[in-house]
């Protein structure tokens, strides 16, 4: 038994799960104060020096509220519907890596809790769980706008992951792995996957967007027509699970475009520093974070300047539009991996 | 990992029971997508990551989805199971147990198994999954994906409406 590393790991694994949860809490400050300046507003500024005591103050809310299930409700489903959606959009941190390797005590740990040879795959495994919770309660509100939101999030999911997952597969040509630590390791030197995959990256994007249920594809909680959507009937800390499980899925994708497409903890220039290791790793994963912010800031900017698509156009632009693009991105990166770079 | 092995079949099993004894409809999908979570985790007990994935990608996460999707929409709440008479019942247990002993009769020759390959701990590893897929079994495997894009024209060309009566 290693228990060294066994500690190492899980002291990791508390300490992504805080950054990932104190990410996810400032997102929501940062989403409202991008609205405030693209709306010529202030935003929030009362709790706190620039207001940023907000996302404590607005969690001591949610979880002061009266807590309300529904007489016709199913109660068991009711709470296990949030309950998913919070674990999913946690699991999935688990095969990011985070950075390279820290030397501790004479000892190399790497700062990525599981190295798995299918890593890409398990995010997608994660991602198709994670509509259960949204389905669940949904159906489990007893109510129509919560059953019609669960059912536009179900099916616009199920559309898009097929566009991601071969948006995936031709990226996966170029770089012969599907583990997240190896793809990283291969951009090291500015060979990010996005100058060879430009075509798949937008592919990428764009149902990033749509997996995460974000402007301008939110329709499964589309206020104008909906109510609240799958949320309709939800309150206190379920709701606050709801709203927080979506933003730990933005920071999430946000991660997962940064090491699949941008280089993940690799920077320019990295080699040429002379520090070292240990301050290079740390130097590293400081630059991954602020890849992760810049895609984060690029959620709020993209909701807060398209309007919200229609749902036939949204599936329009699934089926037609996105798949038969990915299609072409596998055909084109398999031509060109064939007959002009034999590997 | 024996006592995860133990652990994981005994949800597998009361899960799968629960599937078919449980009433309403909606709890049975969940029941059923809780014993295939179960099972990938066996297929990792066997290093058997790919297919681990691959199985709740595409069952949990495709095909249970569609299974909670219909009874969502059809709103099937409350199972309606046709009652039959005490007689029928034990009739259709007694045929369905004999079918069963005459298939297992019949087959038992051909389950036994001789391995291919040397069992390696590396066989179940998406590196080895692929490659044996796509030299050895390439011909099944193009056949097999020949067989589900027909499966689909099919579905569309059941769905879409008969324009040759010209009703409208």
């Amino acid at each position: 038994m290693d228990w060294t590393l066994y500690i190492y790991k899980t002291i990791f694994l508390f300490i992504i799960l805080l950054v990932t949860l104190v990410v996810a809490m400032y997102s929501t400050y940062g989403e409202r104060k991008v609205a405030a300046f693209m709306q010529d507003r202030r935003g929030p500024n009362r709790a706190g020096p620039f207001g940023l005591l907000q996302p404590l103050a607005d969690g001591v809310k949610m979880f002061m509220k009266e807590e309300i299930i529904p007489l016709s409700a199913n109660r068991v489903l009711f709470i296990l519907g949030p309950s998913i959606a919070m674990t999913t959009a946690l699991l999935t941190g688990v095969v990011i890596p985070w950075g390279g390797n820290l030397t501790i005590g004479g000892r190399e740990f790497s700062m990525q809790i599981a190295d798995l040879n299918i890593g890409i795959l398990y995010v997608f495994a994660m991602v198709s769980i994670g509509v259960y919770g949204i389905m669940i309660g949904g159906w489990a509100s007893n109510n129509k706008y919560a059953l019609y939101g669960s059912i536009r999030a179900a099916s616009q999911m199920i559309s898009y992951e097929l566009a991601m997952g071969m948006a995936i597969v031709a990226l996966v040509i170029t770089t012969g792995s599907l583990s997240l630590h190896e793809i990283v390791q291969q951009q090291h030197g500015m060979h990010w996957n996005v100058f060879y995959q430009p075509l798949g990256f937008l592919l990428f994007l764009t149902c990033a967007f749509a997996e995460t249920n974000r402007a301008p594809f939110d329709l499964p909680e589309c206020e104008t027509e909906l109510v609240g959507g799958y949320h309709t009937e939800y309150s206190s800390m379920k709701l606050g699970f709801y709203l927080f499980a979506e933003y730990i899925n933005m920071f999430i994708s946000s991660a997962v475009i940064a090491t699949v497409y941008f280089g993940g903890y690799n920077m320019p220039f990295i080699d040429q520093l002379g520090l070292s290791p240990n301050a290079l790793t740390l130097l590293g994963t400081a630059f991954f974070f602020m890849k992760i912010f810049f895609f984060i800031f690029l959620f709020m900017w993209v909701r807060w300047t398209l309007p919200r698509f229609r749902y036939d156009q949204l599936m329009n632009l699934g089926w037609k539009g996105l798949i038969p693009l990915a299609m072409f991105n596998i055909v084109a990166t398999g031509v060109y991996y064939y007959f002009f770079e034999l590997t | 990992m024996v006592f995860l092995f133990y652990f994981l079949s005994a949800i597998m099993v009361i899960s799968a029971l629960l599937v078919v004894f449980s009433k309403s409809p909606i709890n049975n999908v969940i029941y059923l997508i809780i014993c295939f979570i179960a099972m990938a985790g066996h297929y990792i007990l066997l290093n058997a990551q790919f297919l681990a994935v691959v199985h709740i990608i595409v069952y949990t996460g495709a095909i249970m989805v569609l299974f909670l999707f219909v009874i969502m929409l059809l709103n099937l709440n409350k199972a309606i199971i046709p009652q039959k008479s005490a007689a029928a019942r034990i009739l259709a247990v007694v045929t369905g147990g004999l079918f069963f002993l005459v298939l297992i009769a019949a087959t038992r020759q051909t389950f036994v198994i001789t391995p291919r390959y040397a069992f390696t701990s590396e066989i179940g590893l998406v590196a080895n999954v692929g490659k044996t897929l796509f030299h050895e079994f390439l011909l099944p495997f193009e056949i097999s994906s020949v067989l589900f894009i027909s499966a689909m024209v099919g579905a569309v060309m059941f769905g879409k409406r008969d324009h040759s009566v010209g009703d409208d």
